[in-house]
């Protein structure tokens, strides 16, 4: 039912709150974009709850606003920018959508002075002068019978641009995600690191899904690839990449939820571990810290309390293993002083004497 | 046509969400229209998800966000013991005489106006009084409300619209038959209308926190920005904090990027091989070095004497947002004597920072010449021909030397000096004021005391400096 009122013409007067020109430009190209052919063909994406389920399967339990944000990322064709402290599984969350979803995943680190030959293609240098020395004895039977050089020149232009075609070029991860046959899911990981250049470079695949190569055109995606951005906010990002995305914002999760993610990451663990490991990194994350633990520091301590067969946290057992939560010295010594306290604190909400 | 009628509560909420200061783009607005035809209106933590996701895009905005979707989709549940069961709005609203378009229908005609807002009271049907008072508030235009004053006028209008002035009558006529029944059910009806009084303010005052937030905030950050520094009350400190810190930020990011010019001359050798790989290493295209233009270089001098002080509060906090901004910036203090702050402004928090600075040095007699020759002393050799000196202050050195000759050096060796004065220029050269004589010395001098002033100066400072 939601793929038959999509593909029904944008109602215009619904705009109408809209300055004229801006709808009518906008609603142009909507329309283009509703015409396109719009893949809707992945069913499990048909209600927020069938997603929320989906990502669980996939081992990633989200909230009711990051499977809304999956969800309408699919519907409305559009990028979907993730910001929120390390740590928090926002890599995770497209990883886990691309392994729900049996789509490829395709991953861009970005990182100062990423340019589009590494980002989007590049020629395949070598087996353009490797063809070219093969094909040097064969230059004879095209030109051959010219008489001068015009003629030669013009028989040689009329085999087109070979040398630049599709068979020499060198799909980047952009490229590859707009090729996909199936669709895939594009992670543009840690988009903050980048150069503001090449933020404007995106803008073209964010709000089109195209790209335009200049020897060859423009490249269509074969099916709209669901596309996260991840940000850690370490500079502020243009308004134009934020007005073309979804904004998601992933903060770190309340003892409840996060108890539910150590136990589909940690299976085996006891319950009253469990409620007394939450119960201590939520109490660390209250305090005046440099870094605080996230999810994943947290799951990798639930591994080893496993590994080490702890029921119930002591002192002593808390203060060893504190180095897998605090990365900073100057955080383990601060937080050190109050281990006994918040170690008891941890005991008492789990119920455990 | 699925998100026609959405487009109504829609259209009125995106302008809520703007006014409350989120920045909802044309595009914004589009999408959220979208948005709102795939999930529509029935489950409203969806609905307040999905428009979260379509319009706030930083977490100050998904709190301000938050705070005006609550504020405009809580709907008006007048004060009632029971809970109102759904039906009965549905109900009500197909009887010909509660129906709200009815009960609008004008100021004081009688009938079924009348009839109607008397029937709902009487009835207390609270769900389709809510409707009715809704109508009523969109036909008196209540999204142009605009300052407090203006509650008591719009309560009235809405009043009317639903129909009172034909009540009020009726209700005379009751009391006119001085029957113990028709005076009885006037007195009944007075109380309900006082009720509803009492819902109409509530309502009306919710919508103007709804509609007018915003404009009343920019309406005084406007007032802020022009208005002299020394003049600004202590109240507006942190507004006035956030509009510095926005304007330096602003600043910042126009000018500190770093452009690229070609050097020409100078092969990129492994550059080259690399590009021309293609073809063999023969170099058809060549690459060039280049070079990095520098950032400016700027040297803040910052009088933070008595005869300053409510200034330079300001000029602090500027020069700290300016100094978290450009990375090349030398900040320095003076009044009696000249100290360098660059390393508190880099380490410290604003507070603490302004507050050390002023502890440091703050507050004496200035003496300008006295401080320039200190500046002489300490750190006139780092000051090159690129360098930008920006001088904060009154020149009112106390009748002291005021070392115009240091000025003199510093003027040949900077590349310009830019003198900033909180004085009016009428003020210039008067009582101890030293101004005219540091002027011939300085590329520009120029009047500086508003949060504008300051903008405008920074702005062309750094325009030339790149």
């Amino acid at each position: 039912m939601l793929c038959g009122s999509r593909a029904e013409p944008w109602p215009s007067n619904s705009l109408t709150f809209l300055p004229s020109d801006a709808i009518r430009l906008l609603n142009s190209s909507l329309e283009q974009d509703v015409n396109d052919a719009l893949p809707l063909g992945i069913e499990p994406l048909r209600s927020i709850d069938a997603v929320e389920q989906g990502l669980s399967e996939a081992g990633y339990i989200a909230n009711r606003q990051i499977s809304t944000a999956i969800y309408m990322a699919h519907h409305l064709q559009k990028p979907i920018l993730v910001e929120g402290p390390a740590g928090v599984g926002k890599t995770e969350l497209a990883k886990s959508v691309a392994s729900w979803l049996k789509l490829p995943l395709i991953r861009m680190q970005c990182y100062e002075g990423l340019d589009e030959s590494k980002a989007l293609y590049e020629w395949k240098y070598g087996k353009q002068l490797l063809y070219t020395q093969i094909l040097k004895d064969k230059i004879n039977s095209v030109i051959g019978d010219a008489d001068d050089l015009a003629t030669a020149l013009d028989k040689l232009h009329s085999f087109g641009d070979v040398f630049f075609s599709h068979q020499f070029l060198e799909p980047r991860p952009l490229l590859r995600s707009l090729q996909e046959p199936g669709g895939s899911v594009l992670l543009i990981d840690e988009i903050d690191k980048s150069d503001q250049e090449f933020e404007a470079f995106l803008l073209e695949i964010l709000s089109d899904y195209q790209v335009t190569i200049p020897e060859i055109g423009t490249v269509h995606a074969l099916v709209p690839p669901i596309v996260l951005l991840t940000s850690n906010s370490t500079r502020d990002l243009g308004d134009a990449l934020k007005r073309r995305c979804l904004h998601l914002h992933i903060g770190f999760p309340d003892d409840k939820l996060e108890a539910k993610i150590i136990s589909s990451r940690v299976p085996g663990i006891d319950g009253r571990l469990l409620k007394q490991l939450v119960s201590f990194a939520q109490q660390l994350r209250a305090l005046d810290l440099k870094k605080v633990p996230s999810v994943s520091e947290t799951i990798d301590w639930a591994k080893i309390m496993l590994l080490l067969h702890v029921s119930v946290l002591d002192v002593d057992m808390v203060r060893d293993t504190l180095n897998v939560l605090l990365k900073f010295e100057a955080d383990i010594e601060s937080a050190g002083k109050q281990l006994a306290c918040l170690t008891h604190k941890a005991r008492q909400d789990a119920g455990v004497a | 046509m699925i998100a026609a009628p959405a487009s109504e509560p829609l259209r009125r909420f995106l302008q809520v969400a703007r006014g409350a200061g989120l920045k909802v783009s044309a595009a914004e607005g589009i999408d959220a229209a979208r948005a709102l035809d795939i999930v529509g209106f029935e489950d409203r933590t969806v609905l307040k998800d999905t428009l979260g996701l379509v319009l706030a895009k930083t977490p100050d905005e998904k709190a301000l966000y938050d705070e005006a979707f609550d504020l405009y989709f809580k709907r008006d549940e007048f004060s009632t013991d029971r809970a109102e069961p759904e039906e009965d709005a549905e109900d009500s609203e197909q009887d010909p005489f509660s129906s709200p378009s009815n009960g609008s229908g004008g100021d004081g005609m009688g009938g079924q106006g009348g009839q109607s807002l008397g029937s709902l009271l009487a009835n207390d049907d609270r769900a389709a009084l809510a409707t009715a008072m809704e109508q009523a508030a969109r036909e008196a235009g209540i999204e142009n409300i605009r300052f407090f004053t203006q509650k008591n006028l719009y309560a009235r209008r809405i009043l009317d619209r639903m129909g009172l002035r034909a009540l009020e009558r009726d209700m005379e006529a009751m009391r006119q038959t001085g029957t113990p029944e028709g005076l009885g059910r006037a007195q009944f009806l007075d109380g309900r209308i006082e009720a509803l009084r009492d819902s109409i303010r509530d309502f009306v005052e919710r919508n103007l926190l709804l509609f007018a937030k915003g404009d009343t905030e920019k309406f005084r950050e406007e007032l802020l920005k022009s208005a002299r520094l020394s003049n600004i009350e202590r109240r507006d400190l942190d507004r006035m904090r956030v509009l510095v810190r926005q304007m330096a930020k602003k600043l910042a990011a126009r000018y500190a990027k770093t452009r690229r010019r070609r050097l020409r001359g100078q092969l990129d050798t492994r550059r080259t091989l690399r590009r021309n790989m293609g073809w063999g290493g023969i170099p058809f295209i060549t690459v060039w070095k280049q070079k990095r233009i520098e950032k400016p270089r700027v040297m803040v001098l910052c009088d933070v004497s008595g005869s300053v002080a409510a200034m330079s509060q300001f000029l602090l906090m500027f020069m700290y947002a300016i100094n978290e901004a450009l990375s090349d910036i030398r900040s320095f203090a003076f009044a009696g004597s000249l100290i360098e702050v660059s390393e508190i402004l880099e380490k410290e928090p604003v507070e603490e920072a302004i507050t050390k600075i002023m502890s440091l040095i703050g507050f004496g007699s200035s003496n300008y010449g006295n401080s320039f020759a200190d500046f002489e002393d300490g750190w006139m050799r780092h000051v090159t021909n690129k360098t930008t000196v920006i001088i904060l202050g009154d020149a009112r050195g106390n009748r002291t030397d005021p070392r115009t000759d240091v000025i003199g050096r510093l003027s040949q060796r900077s590349k310009r000096i830019i003198w900033l004065n909180p004085e009016y220029k009428s003020a210039w050269g008067t009582g101890d004021s030293d101004m005219y004589r540091y002027a011939p010395f300085c590329n520009l001098v120029s009047v500086c005391n508003t949060l504008r002033h300051l903008e405008r100066a920074i702005t062309d400072i750094l325009e030339d400096a790149t």
